[in-house]
């Protein structure tokens, strides 16, 4: 039992975050309705930045701000096992901005969609198309 | 000084006219015409400059961003292949460009300097992508050129907005792959650095590591949505088709040799030959998908009406030439594939080129507008023929010397269907532009029969399309006379380590 | 096809997760990714750059490059909503459904508003200037901003903040962030050093190199933060008015 149990907390966060990616794909592929395509992708997105922070993680550790570390004190003794890696925070802060930046046109394309189909129903517009 | 600098004045000369377009330009579309211009041929220059330092010098170009040392900061490295593509992708942009002044004024009314400022973007994006030496980097520039090209490509006719809906669902899909496998490298290796990470999946326990399998496989799928290889290829047809002259001209040459160059770059820069043709072997599989991706691109070409759709699936054919040559993992098909990245940018631009003055002059898409193209535009006509035997490897075009090396490299490995399948898409290619050019030159000049009696005016497209145009079709031919220079210059020094 | 795809999911996912046991233990401070770079960052940052925020530090210096296109990304964003909704030739063409005008105004919202959009504002500069040593930079400040001015559209109306700040300052202004950052890189450049390297500014200002990287950094952040601010807006005006920008939601 106590096996199962680490074996689950060792990597639930990874867990998730593929769950929630496959959820997202799944989205994106098989909904019909074009709206729904646009947030499995944000639920994608979110999803691998969930993944890279649950990197970044360190048990024991804090947020990656030197604590006291204005001016020029001596930090010769910063122990690095104290703060999480900051890395992954910085590239998903850029993953982040992407993720915006498509949501934002994906919006706008769909509103013009919208605009000259009438519909977001993707079956329907296929059929409008063919007419 | 100037010359330690020039790396990043590739990219930085696109990004900078693009930010005064939009802050200075957005009355007059003359000047905005001019900055791009001048953007374009001082990321071109830079990029020559930087093609001859590496080749006069001994080995590649590292450039350090913000003075940081490599697996801390972010470094540009260029080396013989990214030289070439630098200046291929750069070459192309500038040619587009000066191509562009007619066609974006009929096609594109309004917010021109929006237009332009996108286009810069978009071909800093693809530089960036190219000289960038660290896989983040890689897919922040990933996704500005393909932001740019949702905005490119939704400014088209007919259904562009649903087919770029389609493009930005699926980019995202290819983008957020290639984002999870490198975070799949990131946690087995914790760097990012394409050198650093080299040397790190180069022990034996990261070969068998299920983790960098799974992350090689995201990796690839992501960038295989990207170029559109079988059977991951539906969305790019109607994308391209859908887009404005320009665009298509911008896009299609670029996008898709930019996807294969990363590729390369990846496979055996991240990876190595070593893991991808021994450890994984996946070698048969991936050259057998390229043959079908040949032969469903070419079939599927031969079945268009449409003059923009047949070029958007000769480009799904053309990458299965380079994916099959990569794959066949040997030297002769490696150096097949970079030749032939070198080339297909040229023949498709060109290509593009004509079928865009051909639509800017009659305001037809089908191929009925090629009718009495030779009389009509003699030298459009010139320069399409050019690119379509290059196209279908009629020598001394450059077409001939890629299939050349790709079907070399075949048969040394004994892939005789991959040489069966180049064979049966020059065939069809052939039928495709022989067919072309019996419409251009032999139908009627209208459907009454009359037309040999009427006087045929010529009615050239302007000489800022042809120009381009030319020299498009010119380099084709230069590219396969000066074949055996390329190839102990540049080709050869791009062939990696365990081929 | 749903079916397919939830087949592929599903067999997908199972293989991803039963080889989540190859990673890293979740937390364990002995992974590769751990004690990697991560160790070199957490301990040199201060001293090379005097920044204790080690997130800002290596955003805005070591990966600082990234940044300049992170922001590119944004003001390309802006500029393809635009070019996607604002079309004039539009105008002839069916409006499937007219949007809810807005009858009245709302005086409880109204004043509400006008009570928290300076201080709104004031904080934001604060999350940009103090991002250094605290959570935040230019991203988040940025963002505060530009809500200030989307709240702003959401108790009035749309048309009278368009007034205050119109779209081509909008334009003008994604475009100013992207080339402050952009120029202080190039700075570097004429001044010797390579691109973005901040060091160079120290003699020019007369600092020394680590108060340079300092106010490198900040000079970036707060391009950042005048893109990001304007093409926010931007974005909700397009979105909101279907492209008119004639009333919002």
């Amino acid at each position: 039992m106590d096996n199962v149990l680490t074996y689950i907390v060792s990597g639930y966060n990874y867990w998730a975050a593929l769950i929630l990616i496959m959820i997202g794909m799944y989205g994106m592929i098989a909904k019909n309705n074009l709206l729904k395509k646009v947030i499995g992708m944000s639920i994608f997105q979110s999803a691998i930045i969930l993944f890279y922070i649950s990197i970044s993680y360190k048990s024991n550790a804090s947020i990656p701000i030197i604590a006291h570390g204005h001016g020029v004190a001596d930090h010769t003794a910063i122990d690095p096992n104290l703060y999480v890696n900051p890395l992954p925070h910085v590239l998903m802060l850029t993953a982040i901005v992407v993720g915006v930046a498509t949501l934002g046109v994906a919006l706008a394309v769909l509103q013009k969609i919208y605009r000259v189909h009438g519909t977001i129903e993707e079956d329907e517009i296929l059929e409008s198309i063919k007419e | 000084m100037i010359a330690a600098q020039t790396p990043i004045l590739i990219l930085l000369a696109p990004l900078f006219s693009g930010i005064l377009i939009t802050i200075f330009a957005q009355k007059s579309k003359n000047v905005a015409f001019f900055l791009l211009i001048l953007g374009m041929v001082g990321s071109f220059s830079a990029a020559c400059n930087v093609l001859l330092q590496v080749l006069q010098g001994s080995g590649p170009i590292h450039y350090r961003l913000g003075d940081w040392p490599p697996p801390f900061g972010i470094e540009l490295v260029i080396d013989h292949l990214s030289g070439m593509v630098l200046f291929m992708v750069s070459g192309a942009a500038l040619l587009t460009a000066i191509y562009s002044k007619h066609t974006v004024e009929v096609e594109i009314p309004d917010r021109i300097h929006h237009y332009y400022t996108l286009y810069t973007l978009l071909v800093s994006g693809l530089l960036g992508m190219v000289a960038t030496g660290d896989v983040f980097n890689l897919y922040v520039l990933l996704e500005i050129s393909a932001l740019s090209s949702y905005a490119l490509l939704a400014r088209g006719r007919g259904l562009a907005y649903i087919a770029t809906f389609k493009y930005i669902i699926i980019g995202t899909i290819g983008a957020s792959f290639y984002l999870l496998g490198v975070g799949y490298l990131y946690i087995k290796t914790g760097t990012l650095n394409m050198a650093d990470l080299s040397t790190m999946l180069a022990t034996p326990e990261m070969h068998q590591s299920p983790s960098i399998k799974i992350g090689f496989i995201f990796i690839i799928l992501g960038i295989w949505i990207k170029m559109a290889f079988f059977p991951l290829q539906g969305w790019l047809p109607n994308a391209y088709s859908c887009a404005s002259t320009t665009t298509s001209c911008l896009i299609a040459p670029l996008m898709t040799k930019v996807s294969v160059y990363i590729m390369i770059r990846l496979m055996f820069s991240v990876f190595s030959a070593d893991y991808i043709f021994k450890t994984l072997q996946w070698q048969q599989f991936m050259v057998w998908m390229a043959c079908i991706a040949i032969v469903v691109g070419s079939v599927s070409a031969l079945a268009q009406r449409n003059l923009k759709r047949m070029l958007c699936y000769i480009v799904v054919a053309e990458v299965g030439y380079m994916v099959g040559g990569v794959w066949l993992a040997n030297s002769n098909g490696f150096s097949g594939a970079v030749y032939h990245i070198m080339s297909d940018v040229m023949m498709t631009l060109c290509l593009f080129m004509a079928v865009g003055a051909v639509i800017y002059k009659t305001g037809e898409t089908s191929l009925e507008a090629m009718r009495g193209i030779f009389r009509r535009m003699p030298i459009t006509a010139a320069a399409f023929l050019v690119g379509g035997f290059s196209i279908i490897g009629i020598p001394p075009t450059c077409g001939f010397f890629s299939k050349w090396y790709l079907i070399t490299g075949a048969i040394e490995t004994g892939q005789f269907h991959f040489v069966i399948a180049l064979l049966f898409s020059s065939l069809i290619n052939a039928i495709l532009f022989f067919r072309i050019i019996e419409i251009g030159f032999f139908s009627p000049f209208d459907e009454n029969g009359h037309g040999t009696h009427q006087v045929i005016v010529v009615n050239e497209a302007p000489a800022m399309m042809l120009v381009p145009m030319v020299i498009s079709a010119a380099s084709l031919i230069i590219i396969g006379l000066y074949t055996r220079f390329l190839m102990s210059n540049i080709v050869q020094w791009t062939i990696p380590v365990g081929l | 096809m749903k079916r397919l795809t939830l087949l592929l999911t599903l067999i997908l996912g199972a293989y991803l997760i039963w080889s989540v046991e190859d990673l890293p233990e979740w937390g364990d401070p002995t992974s590769p990714a751990s004690t990697y770079l991560s160790p070199h960052y957490i301990e040199n940052i201060v001293e090379e750059t005097s920044v204790p925020n080690l997130v800002t530090a290596i955003l805005a210096d070591y990966r600082g490059y990234d940044t300049m296109f992170e922001t590119v990304v944004v003001f390309c964003a802006g500029l393809t909503v635009l070019t996607i909704l604002r079309r004039t030739e539009r105008k002839n063409k069916k409006v499937s459904t007219p949007r809810p005008q807005r009858e009245g105004s709302d005086i409880i919202l109204q004043n509400t508003a006008r009570l928290l959009i300076p201080p709104m504002q004031l904080f934001a500069l604060y999350v940009i200037a103090h991002g250094h040593h605290s959570p935040g930079g230019g991203f988040q400040g940025g963002v505060i901003l530009g809500a200030s001015f989307i709240l702003l559209a959401l108790s009035y109306d749309l048309k009278k903040t368009l007034k205050r700040f119109k779209e081509s300052s909008m334009l003008f202004y994604s475009g100013l962030g992207v080339l402050i950052y952009a120029g202080i890189g190039v700075v570097c450049l004429l001044l010797g050093k390579n691109f973005l390297a901040y060091a160079a500014w120290s003699n020019f200002l007369g600092i020394t190199e680590l108060e340079a990287h300092s106010h490198g950094m900040l000079g970036v952040e707060i391009g950042v933060a005048i893109t990001v601010m304007a093409i926010m807006f931007s974005l909700y005006a397009d979105l909101a008015s279907g492209g008119d920008l004639d009333e919002g939601l």
